[in-house]
């Protein structure tokens, strides 16, 4: 499967490394054309406000929400999970509002407070999980799974096509997220 | 559960990838750097043209207007410390800053000794000019690197020589036999470990971003052709004609940097750059602080 890694911004070259190891065909996706010519995205790592400013400025958020809101399969970390929310602190960001739930960005605290830890994943067994300035999910709607939880908090979420990880799969290597979106 | 490890604060690094680092002075320029898509901002009391032109002992900035831009915005805030203060950065990790940069701009607190950066749960990142530079700063427990370049010149001849010469020198190790790592690493005045590391991955352990003299949109695109995976700007944004304009066409520039269209697009019309000096009329090179 043709797999686009979104690449305005953010960690890029873990998630193709990985989506290479599961067999998928991955894709560095910075325009329309790209864009136009993948079957599944990965919303990677970053800094969510770099990456909402990128894809407006360069008029990819309208044609991305259309392939996900038409079923395209779908998984953000981090950052991308926040882009994915429909509600992020309440204030008014770039987003594509595809996942029924409420991000509350940088929610544990400063980068000292960043921390890694063992997640059990519904579907995906035991996952080592790296959270960097993470965000936490407040409230998630009624057609939202939590397929995991950490500190008594939803870590990964999904609603039909669309997967979201407040952590990063990809800095320790586990695949199960990305074996998900392929499925 | 653990923080501090190795993977979270390298992991903070590999997230600014792509993206652009802004010095900025107070919280209107941090909210103009976050608006126009920066990927952090590093809290300065001045950019290194301000210190290179005033002179003095350059310090670590004023704690209130590090907090002022902390609350400003939600992008992570860097700030800088004195090469060797290690008490510097105890403050600046106790007020929880996200990133240090222990750096050459400032006035050095100590000859010898850099910070011992394992001791701290933030990370850090360092100056280069070399490849032996680079890996002695990362077996110090910098989690990030970036070249040194000759910081508030506007002036990029000296980022393209520290990215080109650590990149020669990572293809040169890819080269040798293993019985000749040995004696590379005498050369590059470096842990053997990680000479291997690099001979092996053909790349450094952490991110490497330039810096030092990038002023315009196809400066930071010329770095990432070189190969280095973001950029910091210094005065080059807030020192030049109309900031604002400039910092969203250098972000727009990082990340598109191998269309050659795309940095035309993001170049026309933006005014006056900053000024720029010529390397050779300085007084102080500030690359030549820190071994």
């Amino acid at each position: 499967m043709r797999v686009g890694v979104l690449a305005l911004q953010g960690d890029v070259r873990e998630h193709v490394r990985l989506l290479k190891e599961i067999g998928a065909d991955p894709v560095a996706v910075k325009t329309r054309e790209a864009l136009d010519d993948v079957e599944g995205i990965v919303l990677p790592g970053g800094e969510s406000t770099t990456i909402g400013f990128l894809l407006e400025k360069f008029e990819l958020m309208d044609p991305l929400r259309k392939r996900i809101e038409d079923g395209m399969p779908t998984l953000g970390t981090c950052a991308g999970a926040i882009l994915l929310a429909s509600r992020i602190d309440g204030g008014d960001v770039p987003k594509l509002g595809v996942l029924d739930a409420t991000m509350h960005r940088n929610a544990y605290g400063t980068q000292i407070e960043s921390f890694e830890d063992d997640v059990d994943v519904e579907g995906a067994g035991t996952m080592h999980a790296v959270f960097i300035r993470a965000p936490i999910v407040e409230g998630v709607g009624e057609g939202v799974e939590v397929l995991a939880t950490c500190r008594e908090r939803p870590v990964v979420v999904r609603q039909g096509n669309v997967i979201a990880a407040t952590f990063h799969p990809e800095l320790a290597d586990e695949t199960g997220l990305h074996r998900m979106l392929l499925t | 559960m653990e923080r501090g490890t190795v993977r979270v604060k390298r992991g903070l690094a590999e997230m600014l990838k792509g993206g652009v680092i802004m010095d900025v002075t107070n919280v209107d320029e941090a909210k103009i750097a976050a608006e126009a898509g920066a990927v952090s901002v590093m809290a300065l009391e001045r950019v290194p043209a301000d210190i290179r032109a005033e002179g003095g002992v350059a310090r670590m900035a004023d704690l209130r207007r590090i907090e002022d831009i902390q609350a400003a915005v939600t992008i992570p805030v860097m700030a800088k410390v004195r090469i060797g203060h290690f008490v510097e950065a105890q403050v600046l990790q106790s007020i929880g800053i996200d990133f240090i940069d222990e750096s050459e701009v400032l006035t050095p607190a100590d000859e010898t000794n850099h910070v011992d950066k394992w001791a701290f749960d933030v990370p850090f990142v360092c100056g280069c000019t070399d490849l032996g530079e680079a890996l002695r700063r990362i077996s110090e427990g910098a989690a990030m690197i970036r070249t040194k370049g000759e910081a508030g010149t506007g002036n990029v001849v000296e980022a393209v020589r520290h990215m080109r010469q650590v990149s020669k020198e990572i293809r040169a190790l890819q080269m040798l036999r293993p019985d000749e790592l040995p004696t590379a690493a005498k050369e590059l005045r470096a842990p053997l470990e990680l000479v291997q590391e690099v001979a092996g991955s053909g790349e450094l352990p952490v991110v490497n971003f330039a810096a030092g003299g990038i002023a315009t949109p196809a400066d930071a695109a010329l770095m990432m052709q070189l190969g280095c995976d973001g950029v910091f700007v210094g005065s080059g944004i807030f020192k030049s004609e109309d900031p604002d304009a400039r910092a969203r066409a250098i972000v727009e520039a990082t990340t598109h940097f191998e269309d050659p269209e795309a940095v035309a697009r993001a170049t026309r019309g933006l005014g006056e750059a900053m000024r720029g000096q010529e390397i050779s009329l300085l007084e102080t090179r500030l690359q030549d602080r820190g071994w």
